[in-house]
């Protein structure tokens, strides 16, 4: 059996009698007999460490590697450096709480403080907290923080990642508000509806950049609409994709939100991600979750330390805007790693390739027979195709190890990044034209 | 610790001072010092109304956050906004800072003369 | 230290994507951007250095002894995160056909079915991301409950004034009106109050067994039973598992719905704050409203967060529980409580326990009495701690104890680790009455010096700029 366990039973007992007590049962007294447990749990007999390996390794085998992954739909396969991997392995980093005394602390703290510059950087804004759980509760959260006394509603795109738009219908639902969606038209969300729905009791309105179907909004426009009914505007961005792509600020955005798992965070099946969150500084107070500050020690040396406390649930309670306390700071750092290990230009790069490889993906698969682009729009790195055929096609590039596209309202979702390589994107579209020309 | 005497005071520590048909509401002396640093003021907006013994806004210390109790009913007239960027005013010089001031007061609760509140706090300390 | 940013050189950086091998497509210019981020620009050395020394400058559970009270800070096995590392999980796209994830549902499948066992529950979410993030979603199977029967009445949360905050901050983000009753004298549940508080009203309650204060309430069942006669149902924060898992369930004290800490119970590292993961179970008549993803599983009920969860976090938590087992499960629950009651005795001739009796996993110091007469704050004891290698106790919870401490050894200690910190805790004791300068100005030996909050939270600088 296993166990983490260092005392040995005769410490145990050693201790045992320090205490004046006799057994284990002793030390839970207060638990009323009839609920202590006097048998053994359900579940198996415990383990050694190899044996242990050996169970979750088969478990894993049940599992398929593609050699290419063409799907994203708010996962996506970038390429991870090396190095990302390592730093956050870290023991230090891996087995900390969270910074609260600052004094031993000040390694994570300072990595949080880049981690916020980065994110500010990216998206333009001037505030960024420490991370939120992923993209969706990012949107949720962003939702709930512009809503006050008389603006209660929010307005989502229904261009918008499905998850997301249900995550924030959840947390719409625990405070009584209402959640809209603006319809779409032409695979965007339409213009001329958002500008009807936009009423005197809107408190927000939620855009993807790039929209669920890879499609590129037109994200100003919006924004000004959304301001000019005295609303607030939230963008929920793709990370890489900013790298050149108008930030949020640019856009008019009051607070700019994404999914942070594109910056180094594997798949991992759904999780964990993480929820980047960045806001225009007259809404910093109203963000949530952890913030770190620069400061001076009291010998004047530069010091970081969690700040503006006083919004959080541990101190503001049922007031608090949100019960966040745990968040992804192992995420963050990952995030942090990645993106100094891209730099600018690397993010750039890795930005353009993805977009260039979908649209030679897009080109090749449209020129097959039966397949079109859904929608006429520009797109970064996903779009959507009518073909006939799907469940042939992906079960034909299931065999060369390939994962096709997600089927999606009766087409298919296509994805592609910079980690594909030309070659593979040809043996997916040769294979998918063998299906179609049979 | 300074009661000035022209002040009247509520029991949730808050000065109020009449000024030409307005009330005109700050924090005391004795609740800056309990407080601590000030960091953060949330105020009302213009125009709010406020209600006897509710929260109006609260202010922010390092490691806690207190409700301001507003001693009257009324409209909010004006809120000072300075002390948005600068709170610490509240600890330097409290009755200097004032934090609101209400018109159309409809109600008024029971108040202290400085030195009723100076043996109030006494007891309370 | 310089930060990222102030090592960057201009065109420095890491070989990392080869040249675009496809035609490249130009970005419509009306969506560009205008100005490349001010990302660093850097050299792999030179990423790797700076990260090392950070990592310097924190102290993790591998550091040293971190009896961070209501955190479980008990060691993260390395096992654990090879596991979550292998390619098998880690590169399963969540949108996978099912085929080709039968492994990710067969982790998710074992694991529920042990921690059903452990929580004494019918059915479980993993998609909760952390504790409290699971609060959130056990109280929202609370409401729809309610709603599912037409009871619009429910409008109230029960809480005691000893919660952990997140308590009171998710019943409102679920709309409810908090009641906070007060505690007992011994830190437990007031039955008059809670009396007091029910009606029918009341839509739960939202309890930690063991408490906040470290102590099992022998009252559960009463507890329990009077929320549910009066119509509301049970829900249990896991804050405090550590304690019980394998001894008693919270199932068996009449609980509804739960949430437990992955990361903290089934020693899933925490990361510096995260990633957690709060799996919710709950008996079979709250099955209907668990949250499910719209994508990856067509739901249409709730959701709090995009796809399944943090899967990875849950291969950790599985790992730790094919290792520990039925045995080692109660075993670990047992030494947490031991070490706990030991440390206590071993302390209590200087610092003064606020509850002096039998405590679960951790207990509460008060040192109000040494405030007096030392002039010495919780604060001061705590900083002082640090010169000795050891991670301060959480400060100043619950806020029921003036000057709390309070300690969680965890049952990854061993007693030499136990005997020496509460040396320390007597020699600062000692030294607090016969030299409090040193202990108010502690620590001395760290990186930093006491920082200035104030400053920070009056005016926050929360990011860097360029001079």
């Amino acid at each position: 059996m296993g166990s983490y366990v260092p005392s040995t039973a005769p410490e145990q007992q050693e201790m045992l009698r320090a205490l004046g007590m006799e057994n284990v049962r002793e030390l839970y007294r207060d638990v009323p007999e009839s609920m202590y447990l006097n048998g053994p749990l359900n579940i198996p007999a415990g383990k050694s460490e190899l044996e242990v390996r050996r169970a979750v390794t088969a478990m894993a085998a049940k599992n398929k590697v593609y050699h290419t992954i063409l799907r994203g739909a708010g996962a996506y396969d970038h390429y991870i450096p090396s190095i990302v991997k390592y730093i956050p392995a870290k023991e230090e980093f891996l087995t900390a709480y969270t910074p609260y005394q600052s004094e031993i602390s000040q390694g994570l703290l300072q990595s949080i403080f880049e981690y916020q510059t980065m994110i500010c950087e990216l998206t333009g804004m001037d505030v960024s907290n420490a991370s939120v759980y992923d993209g969706a509760t990012a949107a949720a959260e962003a939702a709930a923080l512009c809503r006050d006394r008389k603006r209660r509603v929010t307005l989502v795109s229904a261009a918008t990642h499905p998850d997301v738009i249900a995550a924030i219908r959840t947390y719409c639902y625990g405070t009584g508000d209402e959640m809209r969606l603006v319809p779409v038209k032409d695979g965007v969300t339409n213009f001329d509806m958002l500008k009807e729905m936009l009423t005197a009791e809107v408190a927000s309105f939620y855009v993807q950049q790039p929209n669920f179907y890879g499609l590129l909004e037109d994200a100003d426009t919006l924004g000004a609409a959304v301001h000019q009914a005295g609303a607030l505007y939230i963008m929920g961005c793709h990370p890489i994709a900013l790298a050149i792509m108008k930030t949020p600020r640019d856009c008019g955005a009051d607070v700019a939100v994404g999914e942070g798992q594109p910056l180094g965070l594997p798949l991992g099946y759904g999780g964990p991600y993480l929820g980047f969150m960045a806001a225009a500084e007259k809404l910093m107070r109203r963000l949530p979750g952890r913030i770190v500050s620069e400061t001076m020690d009291n010998e004047g040396r530069r010091a970081f330390v969690l700040s503006l406390q006083a919004r959080e649930q541990h101190i503001r309670r049922e007031k608090a805007g949100s019960n966040s306390c745990s968040n992804e700071a192992l995420c963050a750092l990952t995030a942090s790693v990645y993106m100094a290990a891209m730099g600018p230009e690397g993010m750039a790069e890795a930005a353009r390739q993805s977009m260039a490889k979908a649209h030679y993906l897009a080109k090749g698969l449209c020129a097959l027979p039966g397949v079109s682009l859904r929608y006429g729009g520009d797109f970064f790195h996903e779009f959507l195709v009518d073909m006939p055929r799907t469940e042939e096609v992906l079960s034909a590039l299931e065999k060369k190890n390939i994962l096709g596209g997600l089927p999606f309202e009766g087409g298919v979702l296509w994805c592609a990044t910079e980690k594909v390589s030309r070659e593979a994107l040809d043996e997916a579209i040769a294979t998918v034209k063998e299906v179609l020309t049979r | 610790m300074n009661f000035p005497e022209e002040l009247r005071y509520s029991k949730s520590h808050e000065w109020v001072k009449n000024e030409n048909d307005e009330v005109v509401i700050g924090i005391s002396d004795f609740a800056q010092s309990e407080l601590g640093d000030v960091v953060f003021i949330n105020l009302p907006q213009e125009g709010d109304s406020v209600t006897v013994g509710e929260a109006f806004g609260d202010v922010e210390s390092v490691k806690a956050v207190s409700d301001l109790i507003c001693p009257v009913s009324g409209v909010v007239s004006a809120i000072n906004e300075e002390l948005l960027d600068a709170p610490e005013k509240l600890n330097r010089a409290p009755y200097g800072a004032w934090i609101i001031r209400v018109a159309e007061v409809s109600e008024t609760e029971e108040l202290l003369g400085s030195a009723d509140y100076e043996a109030f706090c006494a007891a309370e300390g | 230290m310089k930060l990222l940013f102030e090592k960057s050189v201009q065109g420095r950086r890491c070989a990392i994507l080869p040249t675009c091998d496809v035609p490249e497509t130009a970005l419509p210019e009306r969506f560009a951007r205008q100005a490349a981020p001010k990302l660093p620009e850097l050299s792999e050395t030179d990423i790797s250095r700076h990260y090392t020394a950070l990592c310097g400058q924190v102290h993790g559970v591998n550091s040293g002894f971190y009896p961070l009270g209501s955190c479980t800070m008990k060691y993260n096995p390395r096992i654990d995160e090879e596991m979550a590392a292998l390619p098998g999980f880690a590169d399963i796209h969540p949108l996978s056909p099912a085929h080709a994830a039968a492994g990710c549902r067969e982790v998710l499948g074992t694991a529920k079915q042990y921690l059903c066992q452990i929580a004494g529950m019918d059915d479980m979410t993993f998609q909760p991301a952390a504790g409290a993030h699971g609060e959130f979603t056990g109280v929202l199977l609370i409401k729809q409950y309610h709603d599912s029967r037409g009871d619009k009445g429910r409008t109230k949360i029960i809480v005691p004034d000893s919660a952990h905050g997140t308590n009171p901050a998710t019943a409102a983000m679920c709309g409810y009106e908090v009641v906070n009753i007060a505690s007992a004298p011994d830190g437990c549940v007031d039955l008059d109050a809670l009396r007091g508080a029910l009606g029918a009203d009341t839509a739960g309650l939202m309890l930690t067994n063991p408490n906040t204060v470290g102590l099992f309430d022998e009252n559960i069942l009463e507890i329990t039973r009077l929320v549910h006669e009066a119509g509301g149902l049970c829900y249990y924060d896991g804050a405090n598992l550590n304690a019980v898992m394998g001894v008693v369930r919270p199932g068996d004290m009449g609980f509804d719905c739960i949430h437990m800490n992955l990361h903290k119970t089934f020693a899933t590292p925490h990361g510096g704050g995260g990633p957690g993961a709060g799996a919710v179970g709950c008996k079979a008549f709250l099955r209907d409203f668990l949250p499910r993803s719209a994508l990856m599983e067509g739901g249409n009920g709730i959701q709090v967060r995009s796809f399944g969860g943090n899967f990875l976090v849950v291969v950790r938590a599985l790992t730790y529980l094919l290792t520990l087992g039925r045995e080692g499960i109660p075993e670990a629950a047992q030494n947490a409580v031991l070490n706990a009651n030991y440390l206590m005795s071993q302390i209590k001739g200087s610092f003064a326990p606020a509850y002096d009796r039998v405590c679960m996993h951790e207990f509460v110091l008060d040192l109000s009495a040494f405030k007096k007469e030392a002039g010495v704050s919780a604060l001061d004891v705590a900083k002082a701690l640090i010169d000795y290698g050891m991670h301060p106790p959480t400060m100043y919870f619950p806020l029921i104890v003036h000057e709390a401490l309070m300690l969680e050894p965890t049952e990854t200690e061993d007693k030499e680790t136990l005997d020496g910190a509460a040396a320390v805790f007597r020699t600062l004791y000692e030294q607090g009455h016969s030299d409090p300068a040193a202990l108010q100005t502690a620590p001395h030996h760290t990186p930093i010096g006491r920082p200035d909050e104030v400053q920070a939270a009056r005016h926050p600088v929360v990011r860097w700029e360029a001079t």
